[in-house]
């Protein structure tokens, strides 16, 4: 590399750093609860548990789990219910004022006994403010795209980070820290080496997490062609006054679909249906195919199939992507890694503030070492050149 | 690694920590289970090797 192309990868590798690291530190603080959200819950007695009762207790009429919350807040109507994939005992029902209110009420309901177990709160309490600063800044579809460029910004800053690796590099061994030289030095190396090895993985969550931010805006996307396109039909029909069973929906799309199990239903009128529609969300089992859902359009007024077709590609890529932001496929270990890694990027991004902020001091000495001249770069824009000519 | 050619002295770690980050995070999506200790494997010796490069003394 030529030493201009050093300086403007430098220069590439500054700015982008500097405008997202803020962000950046704020989103692996905030990130780093959101991991153990579950053990967290549980800590802090916010889990809902269901009573134990036989495995085999048979499951309540989704009818009578639907009119439990209806029975709870009677002027709401349902926008979802949902399950966890390893906990079929209880419905998590989203009750707003219409289909698409941000001011929605949980209320979590036994399958079994079709009782309200509790009200699930999230807004205010810990994790929610962590979830808000993590994912939204508080700021909804907005809050969520500017994170998304900052996480832009994090990839541009990682790859030109690599290219630079090379020339700073040129006279160490892997993994060498120059602890004897002085904290700058021996921060610099820490910085070169925290950021190469944790290069995939920050790669991959930062790549990720830019990719989540438009989740928002694929579903619309989806919902104006492929759902359009699936319910086009319905289009000049009247709006459903009353609406069919639920259960009788949900067994057509368990008949449907043999081997796949409910994931969520959205209702008439929310992002995920259309006005006319149950949207009956399915996943398979495996540790894949549970993260890829398939939806069943179901007639809303007389609870049949109307279409069922996979998700399209951009929808997968972000099921997919969802799980290698998370790190919550793999187990109690790789939750841990995530930690571990997510303190790692910490270092990496504080280490890199740190030698910005203190750019100036060995700049100013009278004669530096040869292998300090590619460091004196990012500092200084007079580059000496000899180190660089081999 | 001082015999190896500058190339691998210099990218050769790097790329073989690429190449287990990437087998980690894939493999406990393809499964449960044994996957999954793969993955915890492969992950682990990135995590690893920060800690033993940065505090070594």
């Amino acid at each position: 590399m030529t030493p201009v192309t050093v300086r403007r990868w430098a220069w590439i590798h500054k700015w982008s750093s500097l405008v997202c690291t803020v962000f950046m530190l704020l989103l692996c603080l905030t990130g780093l609860p959101l991991i153990y959200h579950h053990e967290i819950d549980h800590l802090l007695g916010n889990a809902i548990e269901a009573p134990k009762m036989a495995p085999d207790t048979p499951k309540a009429d989704l009818d009578a789990v639907i009119a439990a919350g209806k029975a709870r807040y009677p002027n709401k109507l349902v926008m979802y219910m949902s399950q966890e994939a390893d906990e079929r005992e209880i419905w998590y029902l989203t009750m707003g004022d219409h289909p698409t209110d941000e001011a929605f009420k949980s209320v979590a309901v036994d399958a079994r006994t079709a009782k309200v177990l509790a009200e699930p709160s999230f807004e205010g309490t810990f994790l929610g403010v962590m979830f808000h600063l993590h994912v939204d800044l508080y700021a909804g579809l907005w809050g969520k795209l500017f994170l998304g460029f900052m996480g832009l910004l994090l990839v541009v800053a990682i790859i030109s980070g690599v290219v630079l690796y090379a020339p700073f590099m040129r006279k160490l061994e892997f993994g060498q820290v120059r602890r004897e030289r002085g904290p700058r030095v021996k921060w610099l190396d820490l910085h070169n080496m925290l950021g190469i090895v944790t290069l995939t993985w920050a790669l991959v969550v930062g790549a990720t997490g830019m990719i989540n931010t438009w989740a928002d805006l694929l579903v619309k996307y989806w919902q104006a062609t492929e759902m359009a396109e699936m319910t086009a039909p319905y289009k000049d029909l009247a709006l459903p006054s009353k609406l069919g069973s639920m259960q009788e929906a949900m067994d057509n799309a368990v008949a449907a679909e043999p081997g796949m199990q409910v994931a969520f239903v959205a209702f008439p009128g929310t992002a995920f249906s259309s006005p006319h529609h149950y949207g009956i969300f399915m996943h398979g089992n495996e540790a894949l195919t549970s993260r890829l859902y398939k939806p069943v359009l179901i007639d809303a007024q007389t609870s049949e199939i109307t279409d069922r077709r996979k998700l399209p590609w951009y929808l997968t890529a972000l099921l997919v992507s969802q799980p290698l932001h998370f790190g919550d496929y793999g187990g109690a270990w790789m939750q841990f890694l995530w930690a571990m890694l997510d303190i790692a990027t910490i270092f990496v991004l504080g280490s890199g503030l740190y030698l910005w902020l203190k750019r100036g001091v060995q700049a100013k000495a009278p004669a530096h070492r040869e292998d300090d001249d590619v460091a004196a770069e990012l500092r200084e824009p007079a580059y000496a050149t000899e180190g660089e000519a081999r | 690694m001082s015999g190896a050619s500058p190339f691998l002295r210099m990218w050769g770690g790097p790329i073989v920590l690429a190449i287990l980050t990437a087998v980690g995070l894939v493999s406990a999506l393809l499964g449960d289970g044994v996957w999954d200790y793969v993955s915890a494997v492969a992950l682990g010796v990135p995590t690893v090797a920060c800690a033993w490069y940065g505090l070594r003394r």
